[in-house]
């Protein structure tokens, strides 16, 4: 095989990878607008929080240290040596679903037949307070992440490919991130748990219920407040999962919140009431913005990937605005 | 003309209820009662407060004024899912269905109010939440084989014809296994046949399940037939109440209906 061809499959290898990536926020996006109907803004803060709160769970780190610090002169950081990995994603959990509880207490509750734009106002809100909380809370350094999830390039695979390549030819073996691997493998896992668990369960389908017609879902005995509290935490796991992949891949900073925005693009591309788009779009992006910098980047200049998704994007709401997987939007006169 | 029928006490009592949206009097002082295993019609032109008092019993509007009791107890500002739990079940004038889901899993939402297993079990989906919801299954069935819907059991119901859906509907409500059932206007926009096979759905359900049927209906034909007992709403006020024969004979009914003048 020619180095070339080579070349490309693990360029496309790495866009999948990293579409999945992308695929883990869209999909906290599509939960919650599929049961509610509010395009959460917040969503990408969310997985920062969680990810800061892992890290300062793992870590031992005393909340709101510096606040306290400055207030009354002390000097506490960490009240012990942290805890392990298991305990701390159980208490950070714990911690998302207090947080889905408050948000419908404080926020969704007041805004119950709202328009969608206001209820989608109120989460850009949420979305700075969560940012500044997570800062005053544990502090704006960046954190290193490490749940014990392998790292780092794959020696087999590229012991493997480099046989591949014609005998004499330059060519050094695929290079994949053991991570994105592993990411790859939860995200799926996460979709088919999802899946099975909406279409299988009790609560699964009094989520499906709510999303279809709240009117109907009341009267049959669905309390609307206690699925919103159900849905916001299972965004929160999400969350949370995203948090853990994002965060050990570039350690836990404060740009990790933009990545929520590399979702938009996905979620026009997929359809926002669909799970399987939220991961067919996440792909598409990923390996059509790899593809597009490998063959098209280098004639204009490169960095490319941050503009190729939301021009992708652009295409498809001028001739597929409902996304690949949408439900059909039909406007009647 | 149907035997005499018996009936038990009064299942659901509506006293002297007034409700109004800012200005606008939807409702003026209105009080009856729904005896137990009774079918009772609710009937009226058009805006005298049919729909108002379905939504008052079933808890989507909170009167300003009056009582409701159920069963015996008085019942202040419950919310509709907690009147669901109470066993009131209801169906639309304009059908509110999952669209999305099947005729089967629309069946299944209806039993959520007696389904129990929490969470850790379902997501196990072992053991007490595998019976339970074969044990639903079951009686979900049951109302398929009675409503005569077998065929469309895995369809979705948006895609169903109007008739049907409506009668998807009722079997919704009816798997909630509810004490009170109440049917806003069960047979608008059906055909003769579609009206035929509903009517005979209510009074078998009534006359097998023992279930009590609160229904606004239009067409008189229909209520005189079905109904026991008929309550008689014009601008928000009750103007008659009694059996059919006696509503039918009724001077101020006939002036509603017909219109007179005011002179």
């Amino acid at each position: 095989m020619s180095p070339d061809f080579l070349y490309a499959v693990e360029v496309i290898l790495n866009g999948l990878m990293a579409g999945v990536m992308y695929s883990l926020v869209a999909l906290g996006f599509v939960l919650i607008f599929k049961a509610s109907g509010i395009f959460n803004y917040a969503q990408g803060v969310m997985a920062l929080f969680a990810a800061l709160t892992l890290v300062g769970f793992q870590t031992g780190q005393v909340p709101f240290s510096h606040l306290i610090n400055a207030m009354f002169g002390t000097d506490y950081h960490n009240w012990s040596n942290g805890m392990n990995n298991f305990m701390a994603i159980v208490l950070t959990m714990l911690v998302m679903i207090a947080f889905a509880w408050l948000v419908e207490r404080i926020v969704l509750k007041h805004l119950v037949n709202q328009e969608p734009i206001i209820l989608f106002m109120a989460t850009i809100g949420l979305a700075f307070f969560m940012e500044g909380f997570g800062d005053l809370m544990w502090g704006a350094n960046i954190k290193v992440l490490d749940v014990g999830i392998p790292s780092g390039g794959s020696f087999w695979l590229e012991d493997v490919t480099r046989g591949w390549a014609a005998e004499g030819s330059e060519y050094y073996g695929m290079y994949i991130d053991v991570l994105d691997v592993w990411a790859a493998v939860i995200a799926v896992v996460l979709v088919v748990a999802l899946t099975l668990f909406s279409q299988f369960t009790k609560t699964g389908r009094a989520l499906r219920a709510v999303a279809d017609d709240h009117q109907a879902a009341l009267t049959v005995g669905i309390s609307l407040r206690a699925i919103w509290v159900i849905v916001w935490s299972i965004a929160g796991f999400v969350a949370l999962v995203a948090g853990i992949m994002w965060g050990s891949k570039s350690g836990v900073q404060f740009s990790l919140s933009l990545i929520a925005l590399k979702a938009l693009p996905v979620l026009i591309l997929g359809g926002f009431t669909s799970i399987p788009g939220a991961i067919i779009g996440g792909l598409v992006i990923g390996v059509g913005e790899k593809l597009f910098e490998y063959s098209i980047g280098p004639m204009i200049g490169g960095a490319t990937e941050n503009w190729f998704a939301y021009v992708l994007a652009l295409l498809f709401l001028m001739f597929r605005p409902q996304g690949l997987f949408g439900d059909k939007i039909i406007e009647r006169v | 003309m149907m035997m005499q029928r018996q009936f038990g006490e009064a299942m659901l009592e509506v006293k002297n209820i007034s409700l109004s949206f800012g200005g606008v009097k939807a409702l003026t002082d209105i009080s009856f009662d729904i005896l137990e295993g009774e079918i009772r019609a609710i009937i009226g032109p058009n805006g005298a407060g049919k729909s108002s008092v379905l939504n008052v019993i079933s808890g989507f509007y909170h009167p300003q004024e009056g009582e409701v009791w159920f069963r015996g107890k008085k019942r202040m500002g419950l919310k509709p899912h907690e009147v669901a739990k109470q066993g009131i079940a209801r169906t639309f004038q304009n059908i509110a269905l999952f669209k999305g889901m099947s005729t089967l899993d629309n069946l299944m939402t209806g039993r959520i109010t007696h389904m129990k297993t929490n969470l850790f079990w379902q997501m196990l989906w072992k053991g007490p939440a595998e019976r339970e919801e074969i044990e639903h299954r079951e009686k979900v069935e049951r109302i398929i084989d009675f409503l005569e819907i077998q065929s469309i059991r895995k369809t979705p119901v948006g895609r169903l014809p109007y008739g049907l859906q409506k009668r998807v509907e009722l079997g919704r409500a009816l798997a909630a296994d509810s004490k009170l059932l109440l049917l806003d206007e069960p047979m608008a926009g059906m055909n003769l046949e579609e009206k035929e096979d509903m009517s005979r759905f209510i009074l078998d359900v009534n006359d097998e399940f023992g279930t009590t049927i609160a229904l606004i209906e239009h067409d008189m034909g229909v209520v005189m037939d079905l109904s026991d007992r008929v309550v008689v709403l014009d601008y928000g006020r009750k103007l008659a109440d009694g059996t059919p024969d006696a509503v039918r004979s009724d001077q101020s009914v006939i002036d509603a209906y017909l219109g007179v003048s005011h002179d």
